[in-house]
């Protein structure tokens, strides 16, 4: 998210200047800039409110969701925290996660290499396909899942999910990556080849020490696709293995309790926290440019 | 999961191209191999599998259902038309955003951004989950109606198609702001000044300078919403009602509530088929990979 400053001369006149000279024209600019500012507050204020809302809502005191929360409790927190159902979901689902972060950070990692500096038959074709899962619908994936995992009684299971999951968050490894390595000097590598050095070594000690922003961020967006992920979720979960996704999805469909909204905090919490991570460590290694 | 999809639709800043392919055939193939058994089992078969559950039989009679049912090709048309109804919407309130986001100081670009990347990084789930607490019975917003003598009674919010559009955009709104962005900020201010100087009022060069080339972000944001709005499940699933069916949902409705799975395979097709059909016709316009770098 760097913000380009330097071509970002251009402003909008700031309300003192506006009130500095008082002729009919900038007393209808002053008019228009407040109107326009109320109008963009209110649509600002519609992208943050339902992101917003969940923090007091876990803290309410009473049962039914209230607003303004009454009183101040963690019980809903306790309530997560010891439900044996909610900790089974939310450990499936981070067992899940993390499985899911290595195996599609290491295969698109992998695959990025090769569409980038290698010579593949068929590059765009493949290209196109490992995009293929971004662009499908996951309802379709969900069902075709179901369909394809249930006779292998797969359905439920830590390796359905992780083959599912690792399909679903190999996009955003492939393109954060290969961005990441279309901004590294290649001669750099063949120095390190020329030198002695064997593919392997050239890598580890070359190139990704050089592109491990890129892997870090692909790494964090795989994670977050498998654990906030829901629709696929949704249909190759069963009694057995349940993960937090679907049982948040149950929840709020038929059993709409404040229980959901701690753990929503949770999810939310997590998800900042990562993604705040990424964005400092981005914003750092461009300072140092 | 979209969130980070998001992400991939700005503008490209590659400071070299890349043309050094060292790589040999065969040691490339090795390397996508992982890949490409994980495609196969996760991706292609699956939903190889499903289109060939939708003919099974032999006969395309689980199509002529949807093509006969007037019921099913509504369910068809109003998912187009939800789908584009949020585009636009998404439009009309991420252009705003999207030009402040550009235009701002550094502190009041960052703090914008803030307001668009929170609710991209939340998951949809939660989303979905707060609009269906603001938007219920006894919820939040009805409370708020009848303290403020509004109504007297509680409106009907939730279960309705208004409900879907509403949260449908909040959840897409990002995938559009992000690429308008990235091209209004790839737009030097010299060209809107040279404008001004040369006798444009402030609209006239918004007409005639910002607007004509910020249009790249604009069809690559509205294709990316389009195709996303097209096969939308939960968000559908959990704000919306029986009047408000989208083929996602009525897909969810087959084989969760219905079990008749070769039907629910045949809508699947024809919603692929549809999809399919929009990201190739704009497929120049679309650009999933580009510029993630502008964005994280």
């Amino acid at each position: 998210m760097s913000i380009d400053h330097a071509r970002v001369t251009a402003r909008f006149p700031t309300l003192k200047d506006v009130f500095a000279s008082p002729t009919i024209r900038s007393y209808s600019t002053a008019v228009a800039i407040v109107v326009a500012g109320i109008g963009i507050g209110g649509i600002l204020f519609f992208l943050l409110l339902p992101t917003l809302i969940v923090l007091p809502m876990s803290l309410s005191e009473t049962h039914y969701i209230e607003f303004p929360p009454q009183g101040l409790t963690f019980k809903w927190y306790s309530a997560y925290f010891d439900d044996p159902d909610w900790m089974a979901a939310t450990w499936f689902s981070l067992k899940i996660a993390m499985a899911t972060t290595a195996t599609a950070t290491v295969a698109g990692t992998m695959a990025a290499i090769a569409i980038v500096r290698g010579s593949l038959p068929f590059r765009s074709t493949l290209q196109a396909l490992t995009l293929g899962p971004m662009i499908v619908p996951h309802i379709i994936l969900g069902v075709a899942l179901y369909l394809a995992f249930s006779p292998l009684q797969l359905t439920g299971s830590f390796f359905g999910f992780l083959v599912a999951h690792t399909v679903l968050a190999v996009p955003y490894v492939i393109i954060t990556v290969t961005a990441s390595l279309q901004r590294f000097d290649p001669t750099l590598e063949l120095a390190a080849l020329s030198c002695g050095a064997n593919r392997l070594q050239a890598f580890f000690l070359v190139v990704l020490p050089n592109i491990v922003p890129g892997v870090a961020a692909a790494a964090v967006f795989a994670f977050l696709a498998s654990f906030d992920e829901a629709t696929v979720a949704f249909f190759i979960s069963d009694i057995g293995g349940k993960s937090l996704g679907r049982k948040m999805f149950e929840d709020i469909d038929f059993n709409l309790t404040p229980v959901i909204a701690a753990v929503s905090t949770v999810l939310v919490a997590t998800s900042l926290l990562l993604m705040g991570a990424v964005h400092l460590m981005n914003a750092r290694k461009s300072r140092s440019y | 999961m979209t969130r980070s999809l998001a992400s991939l639709s700005s503008s490209p800043s590659f400071r070299r191209s890349s043309s050094a392919r060292f790589y040999s055939p065969n040691a490339s193939l090795a390397l996508v191999t992982p890949l490409i058994a994980a495609l196969l089992a996760g991706f292609l078969y699956p939903v190889a599998r499903l289109i060939a559950l939708s003919f099974s039989g032999g006969t395309l009679s689980h199509y002529r259902r949807i093509f006969a049912e007037p019921l099913h090709l509504d369910v068809l048309f109003s998912t187009i038309e939800v789908a584009f109804v949020v585009t636009v919407a998404s439009l009309l309130l991420g252009f705003p955003v999207a030009y402040l986001m550009a235009r701002l100081s550094r502190g009041l670009a960052m703090a914008v951004a803030a307001c668009v990347f929170i609710p991209l990084w939340t998951s949809v789930l939660v989303r979905s989950y707060a609009w269906v607490v603001l938007l219920q019975r006894n919820g939040i917003i009805n409370k708020l109606l009848i303290d403020t003598g509004v109504t007297e009674w509680p409106l009907k919010l939730i279960y309705t198609e208004g409900a879907v559009i509403l949260a449908m955009t909040h959840v897409l709104m990002p995938f559009m702001i992000l690429p308008i962005y990235s091209a209004l900020r790839a737009l030097p201010p010299d060209y809107v000044r040279a404008a001004r100087n040369l006798g444009a009022g402030p609209i006239r060069a918004f007409v005639a300078v910002t607007l004509p080339l910020s249009l790249p972000g604009v069809f690559a944001g509205s294709i990316m919403c389009f195709v996303l709005a097209l096969g939308f499940y939960i968000t559908p699933a959990l704000v919306g009602g029986p009047g408000s069916m989208l083929m996602a949902t009525l897909i969810g409705q087959q084989t969760t509530v219905l079990l008749d799975w070769p039907f629910a395979a045949a809508l699947s097709t024809v919603l692929l088929a549809v999809t399919l059909l929009f990201v190739l016709l704009f497929r120049r316009m679309l650009s999933l990979s580009k510029g993630l770098n502008s964005v994280y």
